[in-house]
């Protein structure tokens, strides 16, 4: 068959008469098989609508099993049955036209004036809905016909598919599908303008239904069990019901049964073929399969996620894919990625054998399965072969150009890493392959918050590229290093996380002195050549040798500081200044910045690639910050960029790993004196001040905030005052810690948790709240039996006085498990909210595209904006959201040194 | 306007909308090669319309002050 061009999709109804045009055959038999175990003559499962065995032809076509698309057979109803699907519809016009002459009851001005919109709108290509709505409801109105004179009675809607006429006397009346046809044939084709419907496409009688089409076999395969049984589709089941019924209508109608026992059948006749269509219709027992499970009728196998629109047409399973658990290894690259020796020899790449690679692909088919080898190669004619065990040494002998050779993915392949959800670009870059031992992906830590990944057992998904134009596009747009700017925010979103931030931070605190030795140990695994001027020299006892016997002798060594062993990973050339994390906000308090004088040392000054004050922490190299990152990928581009960083995660890792970094129990120990100061200035004075407010509003005395009750103010105040408690304890228990403290040494530095989550392990958990009030449920004024009615104090409405540490009371522990509650609760509903939003705005974007002219247009080319954005800047190239930073490009050209 | 009442042009919240003369607004067309269709629209009966008397199939240019770029301007279609 020529493949051919699509000009346009029309939509529309059936008619019978076009349902018995496209079919191929006459329905009869509820029968499928024949006891010769092959298909029926006229049955469901008939030879001229399509064929599932092997062997047979088609009757129609002459097309064998998968060649045959399958024809549609059709089914003649003895009597017509409403389309569940248009019932509403259907009902909709029923009220809306005359009793007897079927013409849409509204006065030829009205109608005249709803045509013209409806053209009007149609010209436009937009919505009609809107004025179809109105013709519905003006139509309604009128109880008189203003054509016949007739009066119009009102029709009941019976879900699913029953319509009741009401007349004036109140008398009630079935409307037969034959009544409802006739009425509908009888409406002129100029009126069904009105209902929004083109009568050459949708008559509104099509709507119900006298033939019904039988999809073809190949829409409903039936499957052979082990036992050889067969067994059928639901969709088979459902037309055996169907026809099964349709015969026993036609046999009782030709022997003149009772009136009431024809009607009952056409009911089960109507509830079949609704079934049939949809069985999931509100009110409607579902049809169920012999062991009790609902059937999959057609709604069914189109609605929904595994649908056929959102599971087979929009997305499906595909090839050349892995999926395992991730794991970090911040020895490779943070463009690489680590693939299973296993995943490997699974995935594979075609290669077209020429006379430059011969060689080499007969040399990778030599070592046959073993890794870097050949699962399958196709000859010259288009011959599939597996590579075998047995074949293998032949095929290589036999290897030609021409050949098509599906080799192992091997070390530099570059591949596609996915993390779902796939909420921005970021989600999907390309890595390149590792081979490794093991079964897990290896991913460098750094790539973590951008695909928002960690190693509780996430998985991702790894996809081979297939072509080299997808290999080019891959390397060129999606590659790691290209997208260490986030597109969102114009910042590193690639950088140092946790132990990279500690292990750096570490290092370039305080002047730390290294000799020879202990510096080549940190950096081996790092690229330099050059360790370049030392720091100094000290003195350091060295064990003698040569007399032995304890004697020990002084020897001068040099030794490096551990700012100068991060300067070895900076460019020669690179300048700036800048305030840390540890920054105290001197400025803003008015006191001035000391600049490199700065006792916290967080003032960070880089001179042509020296660190010569201040110490690197998560505002230098982490991510979603990353100031020094930053810095380099503008100056130098993306490829320093990435090596920088990759040195960083060596550098950090290989010296967190020798000096060792922990944090327990223990430090989160205060010592006794720290504890009693807690409990006496912050706990205990909060809770004086609390029962002073509670006393004051008792009698009488406290002041109305404005815009707020009595009640309200009394509760605000306390709020305020425990959370006072809170930050008191807090700011207490930091004298005790120092910056020593692993935990303080975490906060500070930026690498994980934050002094509030100290304060709460080891000073006070403090106030417990349920949507941003005390906690106040319970019984009748009182949250807990432990309390006494109406007790407004700070213990009865869940403040928590205690430390994490120190252990919760179980007053303490229930108030807490009600706040911790409401926080689970809130971020379940947050995510899934966020993940609808996200989809809308996709769905609703996803067109877009900025233009040449800088103009971005949807796809009839219709403006949106001017200009994108504004200012046509992508935040991940302009500076800041701007397109140059001007006083920046003044400063390097006049050799001062960097913004802050 | 109705008495009693202010000009909505005066709120601070509403744009400067101006009806472009004939010239100009196949000027506008020519720059982005667009067709007048494909043009933003904006309703007659929006409220700025009505106060400045735009016709249908008059374009409107419209002055906005810009977070990104501090003054931008856009151009809609009056439509009925």
């Amino acid at each position: 068959m020529r493949a051919k061009r699509i000009k346009g999709i029309k939509f529309g109804l059936l008619s019978s008469k076009e349902i018995r045009k496209m079919s191929a055959s006459r329905i009869i038999t509820p029968d499928t098989y024949g006891e010769d175990g092959f298909p029926i003559e006229r049955g469901l499962v008939n030879q001229h609508i399509g064929v599932i065995d092997p062997g047979l032809r088609c009757k129609t076509c002459g097309g064998r099993m998968g060649e045959c698309p399958g024809h549609f057979g059709h089914i003649d109803l003895e009597a017509p049955v409403i389309h569940v699907g248009y019932a509403k519809l259907i009902h909709r016009i029923l009220t809306a036209t005359c009793r007897k002459c079927s013409r849409v009851v509204l006065g030829e001005e009205d109608r005249k004036r709803f045509l013209e919109e409806i053209k009007r709108q149609k010209e436009r290509q937009a919505d009609v809905g809107e004025v179809v709505k109105q013709v519905f409801r003006e139509a309604a109105k009128s109880s008189v016909c203003m054509y016949c004179s007739e009066p119009q009675n009102l029709i009941k809607y019976d879900k699913p598919t029953t319509y009741i006429e009401i007349d004036e006397g109140g008398k009630e009346r079935r409307l037969m599908p034959t009544d409802v046809r006739e009425r509908l044939e009888r409406i002129p084709d100029e009126d069904v303008f009105l209902f929004g419907m083109d009568p050459e496409n949708a008559r509104p009688e099509w709507m119900v239904l006298t033939v019904l089409p039988v999809p073809p076999v190949t829409a409903r395969p039936s499957i052979t069990l082990e036992s050889g049984q067969r067994s059928e589709d639901d969709l088979t089941h459902k037309l055996v019901d169907i026809i099964r019924i349709n015969q026993r209508f036609m046999e009782n109608r030709d022997a003149g049964a009772p009136q009431l026992i024809i009607e009952d059948l056409w009911e089960l006749l109507q509830y079949h073929v609704n079934t049939y269509f949809d069985n999931e219709i509100p009110g409607v027992p579902p049809a169920r399969h012999r062991s009790g499970r609902p059937l999959k009728t057609i709604s069914q196998r189109l609605k929904g996620k595994e649908g056929r629109f959102r599971g087979s047409l929009s997305g499906k399973r595909v090839n050349f894919s892995a999926r395992t658990v991730i794991s970090p290894d911040p020895d490779i690259e943070i463009d690489e990625v680590g693939v299973p020796e296993e995943v490997a020899k699974e995935l594979t790449i075609t290669v077209n054998v020429t006379e430059r690679n011969l060689d080499v692909m007969r040399e990778t088919l030599k070592r046959g399965k073993k890794h870097p080898g050949v699962n399958y190669v196709r000859r010259v004619d288009g011959r599939k072969i597996k590579v075998t065990e047995s074949n293998y040494e032949a095929l290589a002998e036999e290897l030609d150009i021409g050949w098509r050779v599906e080799r192992h993915i091997q070390d530099g392949d570059i591949v596609l890493f996915n993390r779902q959800p796939s909420l921005h670009r970021l989600s999907i870059m390309a890595h390149y392959v590792r081979v490794m031992p093991g079964r897990t992906f290896r991913l460098n830590p750094a790539v973590c918050p951008p695909y928002n990944a960690d190693y509780d057992g996430d998985e991702m998904n790894l996809h081979v590229l297939q072509t080299e134009e997808a290999r080019a596009e891959a390397k060129i747009l999606m590659e790691v290093q290209r997208n260490i700017i986030s597109p969102r925010f114009g910042r590193p979103i690639i950088g140092g996380i946790h132990d990279y931030i500690t292990g750096v931070f570490l290092l370039t605190r305080g002047e730390k002195r290294f000799e020879k030795e202990k510096v080549l140990d940190i950096l081996y695994k790092i690229d330099i050549e050059d360790l370049g001027e030392y720091g100094g020299t000290f003195e350091s006892p060295v064990r003698s040798e040569v007399s032995g016997m304890g004697f020990e002798e002084v020897r001068l060594s040099r030794y490096w500081t551990g700012k100068q062993i991060f300067s070895m990973i900076l460019p020669k050339q690179l300048n700036l200044q800048f305030r840390g994390k540890m920054c105290a906000r001197c400025i803003e308090r008015g006191e001035g910045c000391k600049k490199e004088n700065c006792s916290r040392e967080a003032y960070i000054v880089i001179k042509e690639g020296n660190l010569l004050c201040g110490v690197i922490d998560e505002r230098a190299i982490g991510s979603f910050k990353g100031i020094i990152i930053d810095k380099i990928f503008r100056q130098y581009r993306e490829e320093v960029a990435k090596v920088f960083i990759n040195n960083v995660s060596r550098l950090a890792i290989n010296y967190i790993k020798q000096t060792g970094f922990s944090f327990g129990i223990s430090d989160e120990d205060l010592p006794r004196e720290g504890k009693e100061l807690i409990r006496e200035e912050a706990v205990h004075e909060a809770e004086k001040k609390v029962d002073e407010l509670i006393r004051a509003y008792e009698g009488g005395e406290l002041e109305t905030l404005p815009g707020r009750t009595l009640e309200e103010t009394l509760e605000l105040l306390i709020m305020q005052e425990l959370a006072h408690a809170r930050d008191d304890s807090g700011i207490i228990a930091e004298r005790y810690l120092s910056i020593e403290n692993p935990g303080v040494l975490m906060a500070k530095s930026g690498a994980r948790g934050s002094m509030l989550n100290l304060t709460q392990m080891a000073a006070c958990v403090g106030q417990q709240s349920v949507r941003g009030e005390r906690i106040k449920r319970g019984y009748q004024g009182r949250t807990l039996p432990h309390f006494k009615p109406d007790d407004r104090s700070a213990d009865a409405h869940g403040f928590v006085r205690s430390s994490f540490k120190d252990g919760l009371s179980p007053t303490e522990y229930f108030f807490h498990a009600i706040g911790g509650r409401e926080a689970l609760v809130d971020t379940a509903v947050r995510t899934s909210q966020s993940g609808y939003f996200q989809r809308r705005l996709i769905n609703a974007l996803q067109d877009l595209e900025v233009k040449y002219d800088g103009t971005v247009r949807e796809t009839k080319g219709i403006v949106v904006q001017f200009k994108y954005g504004d200012d046509s800047v992508d935040p991940s190239k302009g500076e800041y959201g701007k397109v140059v930073d001007i006083d920046e490009v003044i400063r390097e050209a006049i050799g001062v040194e960097s913004r802050s | 306007m109705k008495k009693g009442k202010f000009s909505i042009l005066e709120h601070e919240l509403v744009p400067k909308h101006e009806i472009l003369e004939e010239r100009e607004a196949a000027a506008l067309l020519d720059k982005y090669k667009l067709q007048k269709e494909q043009l933003p629209k904006i309703k007659k009966s929006d409220p700025v319309i009505k106060e400045i008397k735009a016709e249908v199939g008059d374009v409107v240019r419209i002055t906005r002050r810009s977070r990104t770029a501090g003054k931008s301007l856009s151009y809609r279609l009056v439509i009925e």
